[in-house]
Parts: structure tokens; sequence; C-alpha cells
């Protein structure tokens, strides 16, 4: 993985002092709060509902094992003890005090992390592909393509202070599990007829109060393009999106508005201005950082050890039927750590959790961990020989659910239990119904069933992708769930239909139990999964399992 | 015609910790929304949310609250107040981890 240079560290190290004299002349009242909070945003640093919290990012999702451990420490040390991995791959530590970020970020450093440009209206952590470099569908590891827009998006002059944010997220296999189509621009690495490698760019998605779904501007990119193309886009975008209104301001309305054609036509003429600037300095780079997303030495060895676990052991292999993923090497898996125990916070791992993690990865996992967007820890390249070892330690630690992919992985965001933006709660919502469907035991059967939940309408939760979507709002001074059905966050992405009417804070587990139970009457076969089914029948029938008062009055 | 005022405390987040805190009566600042002054009359409110914003050394984004009187002083009359005043549900942190060391 990308290795920190002289200058990333030394342009680290001034950033951090800067910030350091700025937190002293805040607290020593030379900056009024007005003057400060830019700064601090600049640098992740939010005031929330009960105290600061601070934004880290990863850039991709990727870390190692020092990395890890360092979160751990910072857990530790300035923090209660945990931390939260989020939707953008990114890690949040909710406690810490004001007087104690500039430490904190001096200790990321010293593992080559930083929280810049994880708010404010920048250009934001470049999110990729959990499975990056590992995946069996892969065309090519799109991580240095992320490390290199982090590289040229990291203080870019011109793109400091857009009229809002701006997400990115690179993709490189068949299948898009990064939610390509959500984010204001996507790359996606793809392979022309001629063999020749090249990219597929989108613009235009993005969640929130308008949710749409992200178009293709270009669909194929020669590769020496990528990066003045990314810069034409965004500079089109900085020049004429919509600054009288926050909410009309992201690249979609900009793009609603003016149309494709008009929009890929500017970008098209600024395009031709840029592209000669970039005199080949980006390409070299490229290369660079290329070598360092060299995939590791695949050791070999048998396989017996696992074969013979998988047949004796029915808790290892409930876990290794849903946790683990096709790895490109046929002796290797990808596996998924799901910090979802049932009842407990989606994506807060403990310091001692992030250090059995950041353990595994060294000893078996060549040193790399991945964050996904969807919450959960992966060690993407194990060889199969080793996960018996990996699953005894990670259920010592709390850390062997076996539910990736069904109906208690769910996404959620912080909700009103941190965010100071919140109309709800929605972390409760998430463990009660991992809880619930826990206790049923129905969620193997049940199979493939994506929720997420927003504790409002920015949709962090990413609730309108979800299959079951989970909307919070704040209804005259109490607690409301929407819902929202046939949401897809993959490649066939479709934002979700809205049920009908809200629930209550104590309404909404029944209400998801009465939408699950209808599916499982209708499913045509037990392989038919939830969105399939969804799909073939429409919401006419889930509307009926939730409003069965409705129902009465109609006949 | 104007919405008639409804009781408030002024509310803000400490500078350093980052914390909910409430201004007194006394003009100090407490962590406990019971201690609050709670005040009846707007013009009075406008004058004490000036006097709490002007502590910009001390605290931040002071704001009124809407607050009833209780047993034993204010009580927030939204939710929302309610998880401010006593912490995150998933974990016994903030203020409720406090009054439990009492």
């Amino acid at each position: 993985m990308y290795k920190y240079n002289e200058f990333d560290a030394a342009f680290l190290a001034e950033r951090n002092a800067q910030f350091r004299a700025q937190v002293e002349r805040r607290i020593d009242g030379s900056l009024t709060e007005d003057e400060f909070k830019p700064l601090r945003l600049m640098n992740g640093l939010y005031l929330q509902l009960h105290a600061y919290m601070l934004r880290v990012a990863i850039p991709y999702g990727t870390l190692n094992s020092a990395q890890m451990n360092q979160l751990a420490l910072l857990a530790e040390k300035w923090d209660k003890g945990y931390g939260h991995f989020t939707t953008r791959q990114n890690i949040q530590f909710n406690w810490p005090k004001l007087s104690d970020v500039p430490d904190m970020l001096d200790a990321l450093a010293e593992v080559g992390m930083h929280a810049i440009q994880t708010s404010g209206n920048t250009i934001r952590n470049v999110t990729a592909d959990h499975f990056a470099g590992a995946a069996a569908d892969e065309i090519e590891d799109p991580r240095p393509v992320a490390e290199l827009i982090r590289q040229w998006s990291t203080d870019h002059p011109e793109f400091q202070f857009m009229g809002r944010k701006f997400k990115i997220a690179v993709g490189g296999g068949a299948k898009d599990r990064a939610v390509l189509k959500a984010h204001d621009l996507a790359v996606r690495v793809v392979q022309n007829d001629a063999g020749e490698i090249g990219y597929q760019i989108l613009i235009g998605g993005g969640l929130g109060r308008t949710p749409m779904i992200g178009k293709v501007i270009n669909d194929f990119l020669p590769r020496a393009d990528l990066l003045p193309y990314l810069e034409a886009v965004v500079s089109v975008w900085n020049q004429i999106g919509r600054r009288d209104n926050k909410y009309k301001a992201r690249i979609k309305i900009t793009l609603h508005e003016h149309g494709m054609d008009d929009i890929r036509a500017r970008v098209d003429a600024r395009f031709a201005l840029i592209k000669p600037t970039f005199q080949g300095a980006d390409q070299e780079l490229f290369s660079e950082i290329e070598a360092y997303f060299a995939a590791p030495d695949f050791r070999t060895d048998s396989t017996a050890v696992f074969s013979t676990a998988y047949k004796t052991d029915p808790v290892f292999r409930s876990w290794v039927d849903t946790n683990l993923a096709e790895h490109r090497q046929d002796d290797h898996a990808i596996v998924t750590i799901s910090i979802k125990k049932h009842g407990a916070t989606p994506g807060d791992a403990s310091a001692e959790q992030m250090r059995v993690m950041a353990d595994l990865a060294a000893k078996y996992g060549y040193d790399e961990l991945r964050i996904s967007h969807e919450q959960n820890v992966i060690l993407p390249h194990v060889h199969k020989s080793d996960l018996p070892a990996i699953h005894a330690k990670l259920k010592q630690h709390g850390l062997g659910t076996a539910n990736i992919g069904l109906i208690s992985d769910i996404i959620a965001c912080p909700g009103m239990d941190y965010c100071a933006l919140a109309t709800a709660r929605s972390i409760p919502v998430a463990e009660q119904l991992a809880t619930r469907f826990d206790e049923l035991k129905l969620e193997h059967d049940i199979g493939h069933l994506q929720i997420k939940i927003s504790g409002c309408i920015n949709a962090c939760g990413h609730h309108h992708v979800g299959h079951i979507g989970i909307l919070g709002l704040d209804r005259a001074g109490v607690e409301n769930y929407q819902i929202t059905l046939g949401g897809d966050a993959t490649w066939s992405a479709a934002v979700g239909e809205r049920a009908g009417p809200g629930f209550a804070y104590d309404e909404i587990i029944p209400a998801v139990e009465r939408i699950v139970s209808a599916y499982l009457d209708i499913r045509s076969t037990p392989d038919e999964t939830f969105l399939e089914t969804y799909r073939r029948v429409g919401l006419a029938p889930f509307k009926a399992a939730l409003y069965p008062e409705a129902q009465k009055k109609v006949a | 015609m104007a919405r008639a005022f409804t009781p408030k405390v002024i509310t803000a987040n400490h500078l350093i910790e980052g914390d909910v805190i409430y201004l007194t009566a006394t003009d100090t600042w407490s962590r406990d929304l019971a201690e609050a002054e709670l005040i009846t009359d707007e013009a009075h409110a406008q004058l004490r949310l000036l006097d709490a914003q002007s502590q910009a050394a001390t605290v931040v984004g002071a704001y009124l609250a809407d607050a009833v009187s209780g047993d034993a002083g204010p009580e927030p009359t939204h939710f929302r107040e309610e998880f401010r005043r006593t912490g995150p549900s998933n974990y016994a942190h903030g203020k409720q981890e406090a009054l439990a060391h009492v």
C-alpha cells in the first residue's frame, strides 16, 4: 500500500502545526468561533450534540496494522475506548476535547493518516471498492487511481472553497461494491475492445434531500486523461453550480438543470484548455503509486485444515458461508469481519477489537485491512488454511458474527445519539432490529436483505438505496420513521419507493417485521431475494402488510 | 399575530470539552439543566442570549431552547434537548455517565 514520501510527511507536519496554532488562538480568544469553524472543519473537527467529533480519513478504506493500532491508541488515550467506522470509509471519534485534537492529529501523522478534507466544501475522502486488489471479478486494482485522486485533490487551490462538498468513488470490479452511482463523480475501471484499460466516468449521483442516480458522462476515458478530465468536471461545476441555495448546490442539481449534453460540452471545452497543462508528471506519479499497490507475494499451502474445519464445525461453516468472498487466488479468501454483533452499534469497534483485527492482519493477512462503506472491517487476503484460527480469535472478541449481507448487517448513521444535524435516532432502531431478527432465528432463511437507516434527510445511512430504507424524522416533536422499499446500492442502483405514512419509534420494529414476513410468504422460492421479489410484485403487497388498518377500511 | 413566547433556557457547548452547558441565573454555566435559569420574558431572553454569545472564550453556539418548569428545575420539551441533557442511548456516556459517578 501507499507509503508517504518526504513531501507527504512534510506537508502533513506543516498542516498539523498550522492547526495546532489555530486551536491555540481559538482557546486564547484571538479567533472567534465564526473564524475558527471553517478552519476546524477543514481538519475534520465537528462540534456535535454532546462533544466534538474528529473524523479521520481512511483513504479508499485501506489500512495496515500499524495504522489500525494507532486508531486504537487514539480511542483509548483521547476518547472513550472505541471508534465509529462510517459509510464513507472514515472513522469518527465521538468524545475528543478541543485541546487534545492537535496531539491526536500528530499521532495520526506518525502512521501516515490525517483528517484533512473529511469535512467542508472540498473534494472529500476518496472511497473505493473495499475488496480492491483481492476480488476475483476485478479488472484492475482501483486504489492507485484513488491515491492519485487523493494527492491531486488534497489542498488543490481551486477546490478548497466550493459551493458544496464533492464526493468521488472508484471501482474496478465487474460488480459495484462502492455505491458508484450515489457519488458526485465515480470512476469505474473498464477495458475496451482493444484490451486497453480506461475509465468510465459517472457524474451527478447523490442521496440526501434529492436522491439521484449517477449518469455516464464519458464511456471510455484514456488513462492519461483522468486527472485533467476530473479537473475539468469539478471546475465546470464549481463555476456554474448554484451558490444561492445549499440544497441545490451539488452537481446532481447542476446536471439536472443543465442537462447532460450541456455539461458534457462544457467539460469537453474545459478539458481541451486544461489538458496541455498536464505534461506527464501525473502519469509518472501514477506509475510510482502503482508500484506501491503491487499484490503481495501470495503463499501456497495445503487447504486441508480449512476443509476439515468446514466439514466438522457448523459455527465455522456458517461464518464461512456468510462472511467470505471469492479471492482472485483460489486458495485465498476475502474475510469480512462483522462489527455488527446483534444488538451492538453498527460500525463501532473497541480499542481491543481494533488491536485484535490489526494483529490478525499482521499475522495472517499480509498486513492489510479494509473498511467498507457497509461499516465492516475486511481482511482482503487470507490463505484458507488460516481461516479456522482467525475465526476462533474473532469469536473470542465479539467479532465472529456470521451476518454479512443479512438483515442484521445494517448500515446506520450516528443519528440523534451523536449528530447535531439529526432529526431522530438511528442506532437504537438498528440495535433493536438486529436483536429481534436474531431472536426469531430467521435471518439465514431470509437471506440477502439490506436495511439502511438514516437519522435525517441528509442520508448518511444510505436509506434510499437500502432494500428496506428507514428515515428518521421529527414529526411535531416526536420521532417518526419513514420506510422506503426496493432501493439498490449496486450497479443496478435504484432509489427506494416510499411505502406510506411513517411509524412511531415503538412501531418501527413491528413494521419491518411485517414487511419481512410478507416477503417470506410471497417469494416464489427460498432463493428469490427480497429485492427480486420486490421487483417482481411491486409495492402493493408490502403496503398491504404494512398498513393492515387501511386495507380494512378499503374493504 | 406573533406566537406567544414560551419559557426558555440558554444552552451552548463548552469550548474545550464540547459538552452541553446551561446559563444559570447567577451568570455561571452549569452542566445540569435543572440549574439553568428558566426565562419567561422574551426581552429578557434576548438580553441573556447576547450575554451568553459574548462569552466566546468559554462557550460555542449559544441558543434559546424551549423548557418547562419541573419539580427540580427546568425540563426539556423536545426529545433533542432530552438527549442533550442525558447523553447517547447506545452507551451510558456523556452526562448520564457523570451522574452515575456522583
